[in-house]
């Protein structure tokens, strides 16, 4: 009767599932998938929980999965989101379709003219992409105008991340026509190294929203870093961190706009970037110590054969009220 | 059972506590070896009658019960519960003031408990354990951190004597959490556990207590060193493989 009432319903075990996956480290999410799929011994509900886990975990680590056709790459975000399992990728000008599951491609297709953003807001999306990628497509230059912020972001991930995959994307008042509209872009950098073999994986994730409010022609920057890396070979060691920035700019032509914008970003990237170095060469003096010494005040191993020199010693101490 | 074990060591170490909890839910046949190979945060219990606290495991558990190395005692009080023999209650007390003295010198602070038991073999088994609260509101002197923890688990199995000489296995588990306070790096926390195993064959000229507490030294301090260069060094080495500092930035050849 006992085993009846602990025994857990077909929801309970399906959420269950579903945060396992959700907590999964960086590239790790099909190894926890396999593990659970043992565990739960029901492949019902394996089945409704990584349907519903996956495309959350795809879409918050910004996952990015290659193209058909190796025409390029897409990024898997909020941001990029049409319907569910549909993501527009705008430098290739593409609606892709996704299995969420198996993190791959099933179809792509150009966009239609109402799915992208309007030729006033792509100006300035596209300078800002290009300017970080040092990649010329010279045709697309002579037949668009340049889509500046695209361009940019391009050129600043090229030269910061070795596996950097970047993005941008209009999120907000993508018809707008002309001057006097307010519109938002997301900036997505996700840069991933998974190296199984090595029993290591990691990654950094940037997220940087702009607004171009063009009443008080001024951007406003926000940006969001996220940066995790697990080792797991004889035990499970995980880094968490995490930051958020606000800055600001003038509304400029696209160029300008662009330049400005990738350099606020690679300001504060590489400042993070100064932090979590410092914090990393802190830790062994002064953050370590204060958990264990690596050795005692005497600078000598502990004397397990003749403790009662230390015991004395320490009830001295405490007799004179000396701390160390 | 092996790949709840593997869940385990993916899941973020920061949620192992339910990570475990829902693992023994879905596996209610596997429970006692899920407890007993995967270690958790350690929980303390105060002992009314000396007014020191005690580390709580499943070493010095019976029932619902504790039993603190101080008074020898459960908490709460069970009746008929297992106590070990006069002679290992020697040297359990022994070994507690002892390995309180050495706790000291090494963590400044924390809290320490040693339990000895009867083994079915021919000897005892012996558990170590220490927890440091290093965080600044706790003990932690020198301010840096947020949120700092170690939790070491020294299970040593001890045969013999055979032959003139005893072997010790010894298995120790580190858990460790950082959590540093720089409020202009935003959250930055670093956890793990890792676990080693080491076995000596050691004369008993010394005694019993002298040659454990020497191997568990030495794990320690290897286990220190491990997480300080190994771990956090291959954390560090990934984040600056993603991002590489800025001094050492090349420029890539177009793609």
């Amino acid at each position: 009767m006992a085993e009846k009432e602990c025994e857990l319903g077909d929801e309970q075990k399906k959420e269950i599932a579903k945060w396992f996956l959700l907590n999964a480290p960086s590239g790790e999410i099909q190894y926890i998938a396999k593990d659970l799929r043992s565990v739960l011994n029901d492949d019902k509900v394996y089945d409704e929980a990584t349907s519903e886990a996956f495309p959350l975990y795809n879409k918050f680590h910004l996952i990015c999965l290659e193209l058909p056709c190796r025409s390029g790459d897409v990024l898997i975000t909020p941001y990029n989101e049409l319907e569910e399992n549909q993501f527009i990728e705008p430098r290739t000008a593409q609606i892709v379709t996704i299995d969420h599951v198996k993190q791959a491609c099933t179809e792509a297709r150009p966009a239609a003219d109402e799915e992208l953003a309007s030729p006033y807001v792509e100006e300035f999306r596209y300078d800002l992409f290009d300017f970080v990628y040092v990649f010329v497509e010279t045709s697309r230059k002579d037949g668009l105008e340049c889509c500046a912020l695209d361009a940019e972001i391009l050129k600043y991930v090229e030269d910061a991340y070795p596996k950097g995959v970047c993005s941008v994307y209009c999120v907000d008042g993508k018809d707008a026509e002309g001057p006097g509209c307010n519109f938002e872009f997301a900036v997505v950098i996700a840069a991933v190294r998974n190296s199984p073999k090595n029993f290591c994986n990691g990654s950094w994730r940037s997220v940087w929203n702009i607004k171009f409010k063009d009443d008080l022609q001024v951007l406003e920057i926000k940006g969001k870093l996220q940066v995790d890396a697990h080792y797991f070979e004889e035990g499970n060691v995980q880094l968490d961190a995490e930051q958020e920035f606000q800055d600001g700019t003038i509304f400029q032509a696209p160029d300008d706009c662009a330049i400005s914008i990738a350099n606020t970003i690679r300001h504060h990237e590489t400042e993070y970037m100064g932090s979590l170095e410092a914090s990393y060469s802190n830790l062994p003096d002064t953050t370590f110590k204060d958990l264990r010494r690596k050795l005692p005040v005497t600078r000598t191993l502990f004397p397990w054969h003749n403790t009662l020199q230390f015991s004395l010693t320490r009830d001295i101490q405490k007799e004179l009220g000396i701390g160390k | 059972m092996e790949a709840a074990l593997g869940l385990m060591r993916r899941i973020p170490p920061k949620h192992s506590v339910t990570a475990l909890s829902a693992l023994v839910s879905l596996l209610p046949d596997h429970s006692s070896d899920l407890l007993s190979q995967v270690d958790q945060p350690l929980q303390v219990l105060c002992d009314t009658e000396s007014g020191k606290e005690f580390i709580l495991c499943e070493y010095n558990r019976d029932a619902d019960s504790y039993r603190s190395p101080w008074s020898n005692k459960y908490h709460p009080p069970l009746g008929d519960a297992l106590l070990p023999s006069d002679e290992l209650r020697k040297l359990e007390v022994e070994a507690n003031e002892v390995f309180a003295i050495y706790r000291d010198q090494y963590y400044e602070g924390g809290i320490s408990s040693v339990y000895l038991w009867e083994d079915n073999n021919e000897g005892f088994v012996a558990c170590f354990l220490i927890k440091k609260d290093g965080a600044r509101t706790a003990h932690g002197r020198r301010g840096y951190l947020q949120e700092g923890l170690w939790e070491a688990i020294h299970v040593i199995e001890v045969v013999g004597p055979e032959d003139e000489t005893t072997r010790y296995c010894l298995t120790s588990t580190v858990m460790l959490s950082l959590t540093t306070d720089k409020e202009s790096s935003g959250t930055f926390n670093l956890s793990g556990s890792i676990r080693r195993q080491m076995r000596m064959d050691l004369p008993l000229a010394d005694g019993h207590l002298c040659n454990m507490g020497k191997m568990i030294e030495e794990m320690e301090g290897k286990l220190r060193n491990s997480l300080d260069q190994v771990y956090f060094g291959k954390t560090k080495e990934m984040v600056c493989t993603l991002r590489p500092p800025s001094e050492v930035v090349m420029r890539l050849p177009n793609s």
